[in-house]
């Protein structure tokens, strides 16, 4: 009787096992195979029914990282991390102030709740498209205080072309060291903290290694024999303020669940003990909303990385300065037929966004086992 | 009762796929191109009442989604009857280089296009092995579009070359608070580069950039970039959030003087603004352009491995008549290649254009898919942010020669 039970559940299963390894992992594996070779550097060969591709390693990641015409991927790179540090503050803050000020038992709260929660159920594109009329050069936004007979605005929100916060992109390296080495000294120290000496002496040496090489400017790397400025565009913050609105609904639907969740009891208790209404927010509910914004982090996270249509929409395929990889990656393969390098840069955000899905995964999965 | 819904559902699919014949036409005619599609299908009805058309049409401006979706079926194996594709190196560079149409000389010679349409296009859509595209209509890139009793208002006359605009014109209009040159997003700043370049280098030396014998990196080019960074000091700054049409407008409220643009503009000022040809707006040659007519055109070819080839076949053979063109045409707003075309169809400016296509020198646009293949053209939209973003000639004709190196440009 058990031995079928397993088998009718492993019956139903297969179907979705099989398509699952086939459309997925099938498809990723081919995707990373396309991106080591050089389909599309041949136009005959591009579109042909059947492409004569040859293997070239990893050609098309180098030319990537370091190839002259690929400024802008790099800047793409850029673009990916201060949107994603940006949108990431603006929809946590923003969906928790809402959650907060929903908490104070305010009247008509449903009305409030769903009027937040609206945006998040329109798609990107019908954001995007709205928002890129509110932030025309001359119209929406600019054009509000005419309404009151002020002169109207001059901002630019997306088409301006200033940067702010530039850095030589040699000087990466010598950044992602930095990090890497940040993240073994927190490893020494908990080793040292649960007296593993051995490992803190291990991981200790490995973080004043990481520094004294990203000290030194990364010797033995060299990214490009120029120097080659990158920075925050500012025209981002239209786009950032589009999807903060968009998003910042969920964050406080998922806020708000867990306030609810905080037992009335411990709030009492801090009141009693003589916190103030702040006191109670700041020590008692706050540290309790931790795994809410750890998983609210990683699903804004994948968001941000490959986010696609609402740039398409606000800013257009073609703006540099408002380019992310996942339009680069759409345009050099269906546009320019190069595939092989559209592949390319697939893997890499895949990549970007394993590295934010894959630790809380395994954290997640580990918990299921302990309990 | 799921049992016969599927049922009836494959009888009726079969039955409707066998009673009569179908033809898929792919195209990016969508909004105020659309009419003159449904004009030339409305006749293809007429003589094929038989026949189903699908009106495969993938919107976005220049068809920069419908040659996504395209490419994807093309790979797929699930090519349409017959596409829209620009005539030049579009059409050659990708799918005749990757042996996917199929050669249409019989056709030509059948219906007497040979002669009907002027030789050096019929030169621009061949290689030696054939004939790969049936031309629609003709545009006109290098197009200066004003108001001409604005410019009276105003003081100014038309431009001779860009030294003049650069040098005169312009700080006239930016005195008077007016904007002398109105530009939108990425590729109309590219349609407005290819203008400037055409004037600043000639035809020849223009026409040897993309044939690979003459280097991006040429004193010659980068003097043209130069001129283009002094003519985009007097455009708009907030030109990435503007499309075409959007630019247009502000030549019409008055906000600023001129703008390059093909003649998709006259169609869009005729049809959807209600304005008449030459006295609400002027048009001319764009600076230091004149006699030369740079050119893209729309035309349909036949994929090998088309579903229902002999009703593209016939499809074609429409596209390239008086008829179907002159039905065509006029709506679209733009040109017939036929030199039998019924002129009396066409409104003031596009008479013009039928003029100035008949007797000027013809070079092909970038742009719009004539001179380059498509991997040049669409990187050239990363040199030109390399260009807006550094305001360095140098760096931009650097990038543009690595990106022409890499995708092998004039092999």
């Amino acid at each position: 009787m058990r031995t079928n039970d397993r088998l009718v559940a492993f019956l139903m299963l297969l179907p979705s096992l099989v398509l699952l390894s086939i459309f997925v992992y099938g498809f990723i594996g081919r995707t990373a195979w396309v991106s080591l070779t050089n389909w599309g550097a041949d136009a005959s060969q591009a579109l042909a029914l059947n492409p004569e591709l040859a293997f070239v390693g990893f050609e098309n990641y180098r030319k990537l990282f370091t190839g002259l015409i690929d400024v802008r991927f790099r800047q793409d790179l850029v673009n990916t991390f201060f949107f994603t540090v940006f949108f990431l503050l603006g929809t946590l803050g923003l969906g928790l102030g809402l959650a907060i000020l929903l908490d104070q038992k305010v009247r008509f709260e449903a009305v409030f709740r769903t009027i937040f929660l609206f945006p998040f159920a329109l798609a990107f594109i019908v954001t995007g498209t709205v928002w890129r009329w509110m932030l025309q050069p001359a119209g929406g936004v600019n054009v509000l205080p005419e309404l009151v007979g002020l002169p109207a605005l001059e901002l630019r929100w997306l088409t301006t072309r200033e940067q702010i916060w530039q850095f030589d992109w040699n000087t990466v390296p010598a950044y992602l060291a930095g990090t890497a080495a940040a993240f073994f000294a927190y490893a020494a120290w908990r080793a040292w903290r649960d007296r593993r000496r051995v490992r803190a002496g291990v991981h200790g040496a490995v973080t004043v290694g990481l520094l004294g090489w990203a000290l030194s400017g990364t010797p033995g790397v060299t990214l490009l024999p120029y120097p080659e400025p990158h920075g925050f565009n500012v025209a981002f913050v239209g786009i950032v303020v589009a999807a903060v609105w968009q998003l910042s609904g969920y964050t406080m639907a998922l806020y708000l669940a867990g306030l609810r969740g905080v037992p009335e009891d411990l709030r009492e208790a801090a009141r009693v003990d003589g916190a103030s209404e702040f006191g109670v927010y700041r020590h008692v509910v706050l540290p309790l909303l931790g795994p809410i914004t750890l998983s609210a982090m990683i699903i804004l996270g994948h968001i941000s990385l490959k986010i696609f249509d609402l740039i398409w929409a606000m800013a257009g395929a073609d703006n540099a300065t408002t380019d992310v990889p996942a339009l680069l990656m759409y345009l050099r393969s269906f546009r320019a037929n190069r595939f092989a390098e559209g592949a390319a840069i697939a893997m890499v955000l895949l990549i970007m966004v394993a590295l934010v899905i894959v630790p809380y995964l395994r954290s997640s999965l580990k918990g299921e086992v302990r309990r | 009762m799921l049992r016969h819904v599927l049922a009836w559902s494959v009888v009726l699919g079969f039955g409707l796929g066998a009673a009569q014949g179908e033809l898929e036409i792919f195209s990016w005619w969508a909004g105020d191109e659309g009419p003159a599609l449904e004009a030339l299908i409305e006749l293809y009805e007429v003589d094929h009442p038989d026949t189903e058309v699908i009106n495969a049409t993938v919107t976005g401006g220049s068809g920069v989604n419908a040659r996504a979706v395209l490419k994807t079926r093309m790979l797929g194996g699930d090519p349409p009857d017959s596409f829209q594709v620009h005539a030049g190196e579009e059409l050659i560079g990708t799918w005749v280089a990757a042996d996917r149409m199929e050669d249409l000389t019989p056709i030509f010679e059948r219906e007497g296009f040979l002669d009907a349409f002027p030789a050096d296009l019929i030169e621009l859509i061949s290689t030696d092995e054939g004939i790969w595209s049936v031309p629609v209509n003709i545009h006109r890139s290098n197009v200066l579009w004003f108001d001409p009793d604005r410019l009276d208002e105003w003081g100014v006359s038309v431009p001779n070359g860009w030294g003049e605009f650069i040098d005169e014109t312009c700080p006239a209009l930016e005195d008077q608070g007016v904007t002398p040159l109105v530009v939108g997003e990425n590729w109309t700043i590219q349609h407005l580069w290819e203008s400037v370049a055409l004037a600043e280098l000639g035809n020849d030396d223009y026409t040897a950039l993309f044939e690979g014998d003459l280097a991006w990196t040429d004193l010659r080019v980068v003097a043209a970039w130069e001129t283009f960074g002094d003519v985009m000091a007097c455009t708009n700054d907030d030109a990435s959030g503007l499309s075409w049409q959007q630019a247009t407008d502000r030549i019409v409220s008055g906000e600023a003087a001129f703008n390059v643009m093909g003649d998709w503009a006259a169609g869009y000022k005729v049809t959807t603004l209600g304005l008449e040809p030459g006295t609400d707006f002027g048009w001319a040659a764009s600076p230091g352009t004149d006699g030369t007519f740079m050119l893209l055109s729309d035309s349909f070819g036949l994929p090998v491995g088309a579903p229902n080839r002999a009703e593209a076949i016939q499809w074609l053979e429409l596209v390239g008549s008086q008829e179907g063109q002159d039905a065509f045409n006029p709506l679209k707003g733009s040109i017939s290649p036929r030199l039998d075309s019924d002129l009396s169809l066409y409104n003031a400016y596009l008479r013009s254009a039928a003029e100035d296509f008949a007797g000027d020198a013809k070079v092909g646009s970038l742009v719009h898919g004539t001179a380059a293949k498509e991997a040049f053209m669409s990187e050239f939209a990363t040199v030109m942010e390399i260009f807006l973003s550094t305001g360095s000639a140098d760096a931009a004709a650097n990038a543009a020669q690595a990106v022409a190196t890499q995708v092998g440009l004039g092999e």
